[in-house]
């Protein structure tokens, strides 16, 4: 991991598991409750915020994956189509409160997609966020409801995101864009 | 899930964490991005690329088993499907496959529109443009015809199928529906038969090459007369980097002992000149696909047709309702291969899109998290 460590493997823990003692007690239960992450790194948050809930209360909540590929509002603007990584929604959204798990909350516009492509899955009673990482920087109306730390960022600056899942180890990093640009293995 | 019912949630099939089945094991193609601006054959497509169309498609199947089957990913696309020839299928596939993407489809049949006061093929193609279509999916009698198409025409030209010489979402959907039906999913080593009127097929051209590029023990069957040229081809198959070789025989006990598939082309009635073969009976006695000649292949072997099947001619109707047989799985496939495909290619026509600038790593930054 190249770039300075704003968080470590255990304040990814102790963040995830704050956010979800969050989560249940914002609901007062987990009744309704159903969690969606975005791919790529959301979708092992949310696996992992499950985890902690059920350990917490006893309660498996359903977990889905959604990919926001077809829902970009920039697939106009960009030379290569991005690599659609897949949905998997094995719930029933109508009437149930959804809570997004992403890894950065940027400028919003992933969030605004999600939405876009939930809606189009059913009508849930209520949809909450809860991201590792607010950068700042938004483009859109969007806050989230659940935040694992804030991080001031400059536009020129890259977070990324490393979970033991997708990348073999826990961390967060801060990086120049013109370095992180050239580094392999650029995030998704 | 229902608000109330936190019992379904509790027992709803969840993985637990660390368990992450959702998310690609990134295999070493993951990287491949799609550089081709047009789709005109498969001679010049990569495997990488074949196998990202592949995992695209993966992704279209699960759009359209949604409950409402449409995505925004082309809105505001002009997609001009533009048939010089008479189709139901592709014509259908591709229209529905643009729709589910959201595109602005246009539809053009050659004997409703200009094309039939003498307009050329050219004329029609800055037409088209002028009028804002962003691609054009073409269908021509002339072998070559989306080739030329392409050469004056600034979007994507998707070849829907040019005179005999290629046919390329077909042999996609083929190739995406073997995947899906042959043990493993992996072709290597599979005896793939084409059986029938391989000389006037663009099917059989377009399968020719991805069949081959995926390892598979490729056949060609028909009569001398039906396959000529191609032995001058299989002889040079060898030689093809990325391409596997192929075989040709007029021996048809020879070309199904044992195979694990084989795709029966229609006989091309309208394309034949006279004297190529004696007698349409004496063809369908010869070389019809019928349940006897079914099973010298292997008892899980399966059956395809590229349609129109022209039943009792190189298919017997019993066999083409085979439980082995995997003709309407073609159809089906071919709506979500079809959005691939108009997917990948809309990404590689934007003018002024910063090149390399806004590459994979430029594309994700741009919409940030």
């Amino acid at each position: 991991m190249s770039g300075r460590q704003i968080m470590t493997a255990d304040e990814i823990r102790r963040a995830t598991i704050r956010i979800s003692h969050e989560i249940v007690e914002k609901q007062a239960g987990t009744t309704g409750l159903a969690l969606i992450g975005i791919q790529r790194r959301g979708v092992p948050l949310a696996h992992r915020i499950a985890a902690a809930i059920f350990e917490n209360e006893a309660v498996r909540l359903p977990v889905g994956a959604l990919d926001i590929t077809f829902y970009r509002d920039d697939l106009s603007l960009i030379a290569q189509q991005p690599v659609v990584k897949g949905t998997d929604l094995p719930f029933d959204l109508n009437g149930a409160t959804i809570v997004l798990v992403d890894d950065v909350l940027f400028t919003g516009r992933t969030i605004r997609a999600a939405m876009d492509a939930l809606v189009d899955f059913g009508r849930p009673q209520a949809i909450r966020l809860a991201v590792l990482v607010d950068r700042g920087h938004r483009e859109l109306p969007i806050r989230a409801d659940h935040v694992g730390k804030n991080v001031p960022t400059s536009r020129e600056e890259l977070v990324r995101v490393h979970l033991e899942e997708t990348d073999g180890e826990d961390g967060v990093v801060i990086d120049r864009l013109e370095r992180a640009a050239t580094a392999a293995g650029a995030p998704g | 899930m229902t608000a109330a019912s936190p019992d379904r949630a509790a027992s709803a099939p969840v993985a637990t964490a660390h368990q992450v089945p959702l998310v690609d094991a990134e295999p070493a193609s993951q990287g491949t991005t799609w550089a081709h601006r047009h789709l005109l054959d498969l001679d010049r497509v990569t495997w990488p690329e074949i196998e990202l169309v592949m995992r695209t498609t993966q992704a279209m199947k699960e759009v359209l088993g949604r409950p409402i089957a449409r995505v925004p990913a082309l809105r505001g696309s002009g997609v001009t499907i533009l048939f010089y020839e008479a189709s139901t299928r592709t014509r259908v596939s591709f229209e529905v496959a643009a729709k589910n993407l959201s595109a602005d489809v246009v539809n053009i049949a050659a004997a409703s529109s200009s094309v039939s006061k003498g307009e050329s093929l050219i004329d029609t193609i800055r037409t088209v443009e002028a009028l804002g279509a962003r691609m054009i999916v073409i269908r021509h009698p002339t072998s070559g015809a989306a080739d030329l198409a392409a050469e004056h025409f600034s979007g994507s030209i998707l070849n829907g199928g040019d005179g005999w010489h290629a046919h390329p979402s077909q042999a996609l959907l083929d190739l995406f529906t073997l995947r899906e039906r042959v043990p493993g999913g992996d072709l290597h080593g599979r005896k793939i038969v084409i059986l029938g009127d391989v000389l006037h097929s663009r099917v059989a051209r377009s399968n020719i090459w991805s069949l081959t590029a995926a390892g598979a023990d490729l056949w060609l069957c028909a009569p001398a007369t039906l396959m000529r040229g191609f032995e001058r081809w299989a002889a040079a198959s060898a030689g093809v980097p990325g391409h596997g070789r192929f075989q040709v025989t007029s021996d048809i006990g020879a070309a199904l002992r044992d195979a694990d598939v084989i795709m029966a082309l229609r006989l091309q009635r309208e394309r034949m000149a006279a004297g190529l073969l004696p007698s349409l009976r004496e063809y369908a006695a010869r070389y019809g696909l019928t349940l006897e000649r079914l099973a010298l292949a292997r008892p899980d072997a399966l059956v395809m047709h590229p349609g129109p099947m022209n039943e009792g001619i190189e298919i017997a109707p019993e066999v083409a309702d085979h439980p082995r047989s995997v003709i309407t799985d073609q159809v089906t496939n071919g709506v979500a291969v079809r959005m691939a495909l108009l997917y990948l290619l809309a990404g590689t026509g934007v003018a002024g899109a910063g090149g390399a600038a806004a590459g994979p790593t430029g594309a994700a930054e741009a919409l940030g998290g």
